[in-house]
């Protein structure tokens, strides 16, 4: 599926058919929750804690068209790769349009943004950027993506774009597809026993026996400590 | 209001749950008396799924964990913050004071950074080294017990150096180092600097059958299920509670006041319920305050009565003064021999493996008292945050900055677990002018009037940052890392971060032998009235460079087997 496929795809089918509807006639349609993350609210929270984010979830802040331009943004910024999907995959648009209520300084930035890129792209091609061809879309991006090299008359892009590339990459990098992606193993039960021989061997390091030979005996973890007088570990 | 009294007179009131509380209330417990424990917050209990954070995953909060709910990310285990809804507190004169408080049972046990250091001889003895401040009246020797039996009871991994204050105790086994540690180790070493085996409360092995083993997650700060990390609730007040001793445990019960009667005696505290925001009473033959250092000394400075109409003890005017935090300064790097690192998992425990104590004279230095170097790093589990700039260092490491598209994920890949960072937690001097008192205008949401606070840094607290920050460069010249940001000069108190950011706050009812200039005497009992004592961290006379719950579990505990002793005696 190509770039606009999946978008469209995730605009009437998965994301949100609520979105769809709410964006239309936001005063008569109570929104509608359908992404995953929204059902979780299993996270330790207080009361208190709870009621807000009960809240945020039943407002809507981007209209439809607004969320049709983050997500093509989103996907501009991570597309799918072979092994890993795009950043509309991981949930970053529906994760962008909660921070918008949960932090409501990104809200002006946000939505002014789109209407800086929509005037961008409506002057140079009569078209609003989320119904731009790739390489119309591109043109603009090509121009703000690169800090220290934009045009002084695009500046308020540049700024625009930076933002929505860090929340893009938090978005994804902070999904369960972005933390296969980067790597990360961690977050379960395991036992620590030191870096492993190849890595150290990589950086040409070695712990040093003494330090070591006082670091725990991961075999008698399990064994109640008992010690001498002298505070000598004796298990 | 009428106020709802309770029926049952209890032996002991303890006010607060936290390292002070919990430990005073297992003690008094366990000896066979009837103790109550008021907190101001809810229960908490990690093992509830209700309650847990540890083990989730970023995408389980809808803000992926971002810090603008909680003051540490929403899975850290505090129900407060530096700021709070309905619970202010006021600055005085311009000055800078951030107070963190959480309400919850264990209170701030819950996240801290189990960071277990006893004091030294040298650091009850300031005043005769550099005659700055004042001594404590009591020495090394007297805690010394207390501190081997808090090591055995709680657990705290570590190793012997027979350094001269930084003393042995009963130490777990200390975990591996991690690879930014073993940069960190060779940086500090080429720098002349000492590394050593951290000392947390982090069970790496196990000390009884209640508690688990550490399964290495990093995530005390999120509170273990598994009770393998140090927290008042999970290790003291929840077994004492199981063991079937009489512990009796009110929620949400914010204490306004301690009650006096004609005869300057302590009967027992008033306090509001949060729920039903009703004032209520419990009557007590002992008070024990355990607040946290500036709760405790607001709680005393608002129970005045004709007899004690300066606060409760506080004929001294002493409540309340020499408030003191530690210094705290930082620094980040980036290490270029760590970039494109092969993954695995190093979450390790909650903290660093490594660390380095105080090593320098400071008859040779431009500034007194000394500070211990913490480190961090690693590949961490990404959080709200990630990935912001991710491409910023390709400038100075080559590479295009900004743009779009998979190279992106090359960026953040490169970079990712090369960035570590140095923090420096220094000891402050006490001074007389930094203080709380009571703001005359202003009440809480439960119209308690608030603390107003006064607090200068001096130039010894400044001088010291600037000296973090000189030996933040030379360990990581030594580890071949490059720092990252610029180094704060002059005009940005050299880092220094604002009094109340490090959360050591201390000092407020500081222990004494002169009733003239100091509040309880050496075993944390108000000059002024016997059955009321104080066992946070308010009685400290000074902070050394030391994180304060080891000293706080260990003079909780010397204290409530003082008032064992004195009730047997029947002088309170």
């Amino acid at each position: 599926m190509d770039r606009r496929e999946s978008l469209k795809s995730l605009l009437v089918g998965s994301v949100a058919g609520g979105l769809v509807l709410n964006g239309c006639a936001p005063a008569e349609q109570p929104p509608q929750e359908t992404d995953s993350a929204a059902q979780s609210t299993g996270y330790g929270r207080t009361p208190e804690e709870k009621e807000r984010d009960e809240k945020l979830r039943s407002q809507q802040y981007f209209n439809h068209e607004e969320l049709t331009t983050l997500a093509v943004l989103c996907d501009i910024i991570l597309p799918a790769e072979a092994d890993f999907g795009s950043a509309t995959d991981a949930g970053v648009p529906e994760f962008i349009e909660f921070m918008a209520k949960d932090m409501p300084n990104h809200q002006l930035p946000l939505r002014g943004g789109i209407m800086w890129l929509n005037n961008q792209t409506n002057e140079r091609f009569n078209l609003d950027f989320s119904k731009c061809s790739d390489d119309q879309q591109l043109a603009v991006i090509d121009e703000i993506a690169y800090p220290g090299k934009t045009p002084e008359h695009l500046k308020h892009g540049e700024k625009f774009f930076s933002l929505m590339r860090n929340l893009t990459l938090t978005g994804y990098y902070t999904s369960e597809i972005g933390i296969k992606d980067l790597g990360y193993v961690g977050n379960q039960p395991n036992v620590w026993d030191g870096i492993p021989q190849e890595v150290l061997d990589e950086h040409n390091l070695s712990y040093d026996p003494e330090w070591i030979a006082r670091c725990v005996d991961q075999e008698k973890r399990n064994d109640i400590a008992e010690w001498d007088e002298e505070g000598n570990l004796l298990t | 209001m009428q106020i709802i009294e309770s029926p049952e007179t209890f032996d002991v009131i303890v006010v607060g749950s936290g390292a002070g509380g919990g430990m005073t209330s297992k003690i008094l417990a366990e000896s066979g008396l009837n103790v109550a424990v008021v907190e101001a917050g809810p229960m908490f209990d990690p093992k509830n799924d209700e309650h847990r954070t540890q083990l989730r995953w970023p995408w389980e909060s809808p803000r992926r964990g971002a810090s603008n709910v909680r003051a540490f990310g929403d899975f850290d285990s505090a129900y407060g913050g530096w700021e709070i809804d309905g619970e202010p507190y006021t600055r005085k004169d311009n000055t800078e004071f951030d107070w963190f408080r959480s309400r919850m049972l264990g209170g701030r046990t819950n996240h801290w950074g189990r960071i277990s250091l006893r004091f030294g001889p040298k650091d009850f003895k300031r005043k005769d080294i550099d005659g700055l401040g004042d001594n404590w009246p009591i020495g090394y020797e007297d805690v010394a017990p207390y501190y081997d039996k808090v090591d055995k009871l709680i657990g705290v991994f570590g190793t012997k150096e027979n350094f001269d204050n930084e003393p042995n105790g009963y130490f777990l086994p200390p975990p591996k180092p991690r690879l930014h540690e073993l940069y960190f180790i060779q940086g500090a070493k080429k720098a002349k600097i000492p590394a050593i085996p951290s000392r947390l409360s982090i069970l790496t092995k196990r000390i009884n059958n209640e508690r688990g083993v550490c399964f290495y997650c990093r995530q005390c700060s999120r509170a273990c299920m598994a009770y393998a990390d140090f927290s008042a609730g999970t290790c003291l007040i929840l077994p004492t509670q199981r063991s079937g001793h009489s512990l009796k445990v009110f929620t949400n019960a914010m204490v306004r006041e301690v009650l006096t009667n004609d005869q300057g005696r302590a009967t027992g505290v008033s306090y509001i319920n949060r729920e039903d925001r009703k004032e209520y009473s419990i009557k007590g033959k002992i008070v024990v305050l355990a607040a946290s250092a500036c709760s405790s000394a607001r709680i005393l400075l608002n129970s005045k009565s004709s007899l004690f109409s300066n606060g409760l003890g506080n004929g001294s005017g002493m409540i309340g003064r020499y408030v003191h935090d530690s210094t705290g300064a930082s620094r980040s790097a980036i290490v270029p021999a760590m970039f494109n690192r092969k993954t695995y998992n190093e979450d390790g425990v909650g903290g660093m493996h490594v660390y380095t104590p105080w090593w320098l004279d400071n008859k040779k230095l431009d500034f007194p008292r000394g500070y211990h170097l913490e480190v961090w790093g690693g590949m961490g589990m990404p959080s709200y945050g990630f990935g912001f700039n991710a491409s910023d260092l390709n400038e100075k490491f080559g590479g295009t900055v900004g743009g779009y598209g998979s190279k992106l994920r090359e960026d953040v890949k490169k970079y990712y677990g090369s960035v570590m960072g140095i923090s420096g937690r220094g000891e402050s001097v006490p001074q007389y002018d930094n203080y709380c008192e009571i703001d005359p205008e202003v009440v809480d949401e439960y119209g308690i009037p608030v603390l107003r606070f006064h607090y200068k840094w001096t130039d010894y607290e400044r001088q010291q940052a600037k000296h973090m920050h000189e030996t933040f460069e030379q360990i990581f010249e030594g580890m071949g890392a490059e720092p990252l940001g610029d180094k704060p000069g002059k005009d940005k108190d050299y880092g220094l971060l604002a009094p109340g950011r490090i959360i050591h706050e201390v000092g407020t009812t500081r222990m004494g032998d002169d009733a003239s200039k100091s509040v309880v005497n050496k075993f944390q009992q108000l000059h002024e009235v016997n059955n009321v004592f104080v066992t946070d961290g308010g009685p400290f006379v000074s902070q050394a460079d030391k994180n304060p719950t080891w000293t706080i579990l260990a003079l909780a505990w010397r204290t409530s087997e003082y008032i064992i002793d004195e009730l047997k005696k029947q002088n309170i």
